[in-house]
């Protein structure tokens, strides 16, 4: 074992004005060949800056490595010059990206993509490129080298185009592979296909990988060694197992009891009232072209449900599984192509938008992005108040509301008259919720509400979600992609995929006892399932 | 891909419907009686009466129109009051200088406005950003005309560099004295074109060079050139050819002032003819002629976006 | 990107941003320098219509700042007055089209019914190139102020009716208004609340560009002889006039030709300098 990658004493400089002065500061990090380094962390803590730093592919204008080395190969990446640098990446170190969409270029085939990296660094002849390509496709274990090469981007899939990435960054066999959350934008099913890829290559080859993540789960999978950050420094690091069970930093305790258990905590079942029910609600989207034979997409098929007061019932499903289009008939955000949606024996999925409105206050729902779910222009008691004056509520009695909301959802009173840029995101996950209740609705759809935010934020908003249906009393749809949180949240729970439904039960008989393949292919495909089996949710 | 090619095609009509139907209407409905207009100061009012019924004025509207729009289908745009030749004949005598203008227009406008954009785009902030966006803002800013006298005062009155007016056909006259006469009407022309694409080819070249595929040609070690042309040029071309597209409306308008200026003996200074002259039929003629140049260029620009943009599917 | 760290970020300036705006402050004076010289100029300077043919053609210096035109009239005098003309034309074209294009485009963003029928008509107005369009309707319906506005109005509404249409496209699909529509509010609120706001920025940029090209466009449809009526001193008839002397006298075009350089200049400059602080964003959209 050989130290391929030494980082010493790096530091990263934020132009003036922001809330820190150093994006990274001090870092310190070695990496061996035939060894996968995970930097962990959560948004902000500089453990993107750590890697673009090494490939000195750093935003100038913003950030700039002030103090330390970086060696690579001998060299000194912050004092060599450009030419230099561009000789070794490609060729000695070489980075896959977060989302492979928009890491490759969308107007060349693919094949010519993974070609311009030969082109760069070798002398080889078009037609030993093609045969490298080739080969490098397959090494990847993508199907039919030959017709994947001359394809778009925009025609694989998300999961075809992180191979294409990492068939590229591979091709030269670089000793260092830089990985920054490369299986963060994927499905769960497939993150564990390119994480096993990952490993597997990586063995093969002897490579070092310094791997970027936000989430334990992968960490537990991949991971040889695990360097903690928060805020710019290395908090803690250690061998997997070492920090996993024995975490010393409260920092990092505190980001492992964040990570959701696999394993559903004991629920009552609900016997109350029936607050909502659906029936065979379908959604087809693009009906016809102009003669007739458009493209046509079975977003959501015959699907039913029953939602009781004081329950969740969660949906789970991949990305184009149809789980949102449901959720968005049942708010008539959309209008469902056929079904019913029965509130008190209405059915609302019939009325027109005029007669929908008088229901609207029944049914309340809670985005996934809380930067977009606020206008930013208005405050955010504005924003709360709108529902209940709306409906006749007299403005006194709204806003009275509005600050008895804010305390419930754990904020101040007095902020109801700041703007959403003044917030954190969890923060405006809050008041979205502060919102929706002001509405004192019966049920309350949660769409992929939680996604956005880091860890530690998410298994508060999760518990305070929890309180309020409780407190409340209202029946929860909640929606989302991922399985640690729906365990932990959901009474009963229901898989689709490919808008149609694969399984339902309570959520502990579906997870302990799966009856279908693919409930058990996207429970086994959770990332970290073995180390994180049985903690107390 | 064929059936697209048919439906974009098809949905030009209505659009040059629309433009038809407002040109009648404006014309129609433009106060001042078109008939008395073309009989003149000292007319009786039989003259008008004659010409009238010559016109097929007296016919109700919706008729007019749609016997108007059956000539026009049948390649008819009407026949000029004054020298009673038909419109087409008329366009037609006059089309070369206009065509081989706007040609040249083009043609140096791409070659100075999109290597001035993509440098301003990858140098942003540098001086010589800020002076690409200072030329292109004054592009914006001075009159066409204008700037076309100061191009005659400086280079031909002067410099005695070239010819103050007129036209030479490069098929007759040879290429030499067509390209004395065009240079410096170009230029002029070429001025406020420059400005649109050089401008829109900063603003489209820098979006691009913020994208995550930029970030990856250079993990893979690629030149800064190259990754200008490969990747980002590429990637910006969409919008800058739109906006080439949308341009011809503004170079059409361009050309009837600067063919003014230069007194070249085009489709533009037609049309100043025909207005000052009330000559109903050419005018009606000429701007449907050139609107239809205009929704023609923008269809085949349309389509040209396949060849740029795999992305873009029929 | 930020989560909780990046809560508290101070509220930038953006009045003091643009203040300091290089391309405003140039722009600003230069502007505020015409408006003041045209509209308290006249008062010092000598008659601009009164004629003294001893005095014709001559070059500028020995007769008055900007020379003398044909009949012996004042250029510089002139000039100051057609100022007047040239602003006029360029606020009014500014104001009445944004005001037609919002409406139209608030229309064709919000009613779907209505949204193909318009924006044909746009698409249609848009391939009719502008400068044929006003000089066909001058030329038809007399040369008169109203008749040149509304002439130079016409063929910039769709510009406008396309700008406001992709802002309520955007912003009607943006959670918030999502939000607002689930909690009950009524479509025509949510137009006020939600969607108006985030089109004036927008539209105050493409005011001032409006403005800029409108003065352009009224000059050469004054020097084409389709502007104006002649015996008003606009700069486009001021210019119109000095064609015929040109190789005599070029002084006669460029003053004025200056001027409204100067002016359009300074309007499009300040129109840059809104459109970087109000929202960079839109840059890329228009012009």
């Amino acid at each position: 074992m050989t130290t391929i990658l030494d980082i010493q004493d790096l530091s990263v400089s934020l132009p003036p004005g922001g809330d820190r002065e150093f994006a990274i500061e001090e870092v310190s990090l070695t990496v061996d060949s035939c060894e996968i380094v995970c930097v962990v962390g959560e948004s902000g803590s500089g453990k993107s800056v750590t890697a673009f730093s090494v490939m000195g592919l750093l935003d100038r204008r913003a950030l700039n490595p002030v103090a330390g080395t970086i060696r690579l190969a001998d060299k000194d990446l912050l004092t060599i010059d450009d030419r230099t640098l561009r000789q070794l990446r490609g060729e000695r170190v070489s980075m896959i990206f977060q989302e492979p969409m928009t890491a490759l270029n969308p107007v060349m085939r693919v094949g010519d993509q993974i070609a311009e990296t030969l082109e760069i660094h070798t002398g080889l002849s078009s037609t030993q490129r093609h045969a490298r390509v080739l080969q490098a496709l397959a090494d990847v274990q993508l199907p039919d080298p030959k017709s994947l090469a001359i394809s778009y981007p925009h025609q694989l899939s998300g999961g075809q185009r992180q191979r294409i990435m990492i068939a590229m960054a591979l091709i030269l066999e670089p000793k260092l592979l830089i990985a920054d959350e490369p299986t963060t934008a994927l499905d769960v099913t497939t993150q564990a296909k390119i994480l096993a890829l990952i490993k597997q290559l990586q063995s093969s080859r002897g490579m070092g990988v310094l791997f970027i993540t936000h989430d334990f789960g992968v960490v537990a999978e991949i991971a040889d060694r695990v360097i903690v950050m928060q805020n710019g420094r290395i908090v803690e690091q250690g061998q997997v197992d070492h920090l996993l069970n024995a975490p010393k930093h409260p920092y990092t305790r505190l980001l492992i009891d964040a990570v959701p258990s696999m394993t559903p905590p004991e629920r009552r079942h609900s016997n109350d009232k029936e607050a909502l029910a659906a029936n065979r609600i379908h959604k087809i989207y693009g009906k016809s072209g102009w003669f007739g034979r458009g493209r046509v997409v079975h977003a959501a098929q015959d699907i039913s449900l029953t939602l009781r007061r004081g329950e969740t019932l969660g949906i789970v499903g991949e990305s184009g599984s149809g789980k949102s289009t449901v959720a968005r008939c049942i708010m008539r955000l959309i209008d469902p192509t056929s079904g019913e949606i029965l509130i008190d024996s209405i059915d609302i999925a019939a009325l027109r938008q005029s007669e929908l409105r008088r229901f609207r206050h029944q049914i309340q729902i809670i985005f996934q992005d809380p930067y977009r779910s606020l206008n930013p222009r208005r405050t955010v008691g504005d924003s709360i108040v709108e529902g209940p004056m709306n409906f006749g509520v007299a403005a006194v009695e709204a806003w009275e509301r509005a600050r008895e909301l804010m305390e419930t959802v754990g904020l101040s009173a007095e902020s109801l008259s700041r703007f959403p840029h003044q917030f954190s995101g969890g923060q405006r996950q809050r008041i979205c919720i502060a919102r929706a209740l002001a509405m004192k609705p019966r049920i309350l759809i949660a769409d992929e509400a939680v996604s956005a935010l880091d860890v530690s934020v998410q298994a508060q908003v999760l518990d305070l979600l929890d309180d309020v249906r409780q407190e409340f009393q209202l029946a929860m749809l909640f929606i989302t992609h991922d399985l640690r949180v729906a365990a932990q949240i959901c009474d009963r729970i229901m898989v689709m995929q490919d808008g149609q439904l694969v399984e339902r039960g309570s959520t502990a008989t579906v997870y302990a006892n799966p009856q279908q393949q693919y409930t058990r292919e996207l429970l086994a495909a959770a990332p970290g399932r073995r180390k994180f089996p049985q903690k107390v949710g | 891909m064929l059936n697209y090619i048919a439906v974009r095609i098809l949905s030009t009509v209505p659009v040059m419907g629309i433009v038809a139907l407002f040109v009648f209407i404006l014309l129609r409905l433009a106060p001042g009686d078109p008939a008395a207009v073309i009989a003149g100061d000292y007319a009786t009012a039989e003259d008008v009466e004659r010409i009238r019924q010559q016109l097929g004025l007296t016919d109700p509207l919706l008729i007019q129109f749609f016997r108007w729009l059956g000539d026009i289908l049948q390649g008819d745009l009407g026949t000029s009051i004054f020298s009673n030749k038909p419109v087409t004949v008329l366009i037609a005598q006059r089309l070369e200088p206009t065509l081989l203008l706007a040609l040249t227009t083009i043609i140096f406008s791409i070659l100075v406005a999109v290597p001035l954009g993509t440098i301003a785009a990858y140098r942003s902030g540098s001086a010589i950003d800020r002076l690409a966006m200072l030329f292109s803002v004054g592009g914006f800013s001075i009159p066409v005309f204008v700037l076309g006298y100061i191009l005659i005062y400086v280079f031909s009155m002067q410099l005695k560099l070239l010819p103050v007016q007129g036209y030479k056909s490069p098929f007759t006259e040879g290429i030499g004295p067509f390209l004395s006469h065009i240079a410096l009407p170009t230029l002029t022309l070429s001025v406020i074109f420059i400005a649109l694409i050089s401008r829109m080819t900063r603003a489209s070249v820098t979006e691009v060079l913020e994208e995550d595929y930029i970030r990856t040609a250079r993990a893979k070690g690629q030149s800064e050139l190259r990754i200008l042309l490969r990747h980002a040029l590429r990637n910006a071309a969409v919008p800058i050819v739109t906006v080439i597209g949308i341009g011809i409306a503004l170079l059409i308008g361009g050309v009837v002032v600067t063919e003014s200026v230069f007194n070249i003996p085009g489709l533009g200074r037609l049309v100043l003819d025909a207005v000052l002259a009330r000559d109903y039929p050419i005018i009606q003629g000429l701007i449907l002629f050139f609107s239809f140049v205009y929704i023609f260029v923008n269809l085949i620009i349309d389509l040209c976006y396949t060849l740029l943009d795999p992305r873009i599917k029929y | 990107m930020s989560g909780e760290a990046a809560a508290a970020r101070s509220d930038p300036a953006p009045l003091r941003i643009f203040l300091s705006h290089p391309g405003v402050l140039f722009g600003g004076m230069t502007l505020a320098g015409i408006v003041l010289l045209t509209g308290i100029g006249p008062v010092f300077a000598t008659d601009p219509v009164s004629i003294n043919p001893l005095n014709r053609l001559k070059p500028p210096g020995a007769g008055g700042f900007f020379g003398t035109d044909m009949l012996g009239r004042d250029v510089f005098s002139r000039v100051l007055n057609g100022g007047r003309m040239s602003l006029t034309v360029g606020l009014a074209v500014a104001f009445l089209s944004v005001t037609i294009g919002l409406t139209l485009g608030l229309i064709a963003g919000y009613i779907r019914s209505l949204d193909a029928v318009i924006m044909r008509v746009m698409d249609g107005l848009m391939s009719i190139p502008a400068i044929l369009l006003a000089i066909a309707m001058i030329a038809l319906s007399g040369a008169t102020l109203t008749t040149v506005i509304v002439a130079i109005v016409i063929p910039e509404i769709p510009r406008v009716v396309r700008l406001v249409r992709s802002v309520v496209l955007t912003v009607r699909e943006e959670p918030y208004v999502e939000a607002a529509i689930a909690a009950g509010t009524r479509t025509f609120q949510i137009m006020r609340r939600h969607i108006l706001p985030n089109t004036v920025a927008p539209l105050i940029v493409q005011a001032t560009y409006i403005c800029g090209s409108a003065m352009l466009l009224e000059a050469i449809l004054g020097f084409l002889g389709a502007g104006i009526p002649p015996e008003i001193p606009s700069w486009g008839n001021i210019m119109a006039e000095g064609r015929t002397y040109f190789q005599l006298t070029p002084w006669i075009i460029f003053f004025p030709g200056l001027a409204l350089a100067l002016a359009v200049l300074a309007v499009n400059f300040i129109g840059d300098g809104l459109r970087d602080t109000l929202d960079p964003r839109i840059a890329r959209t228009m012009r």
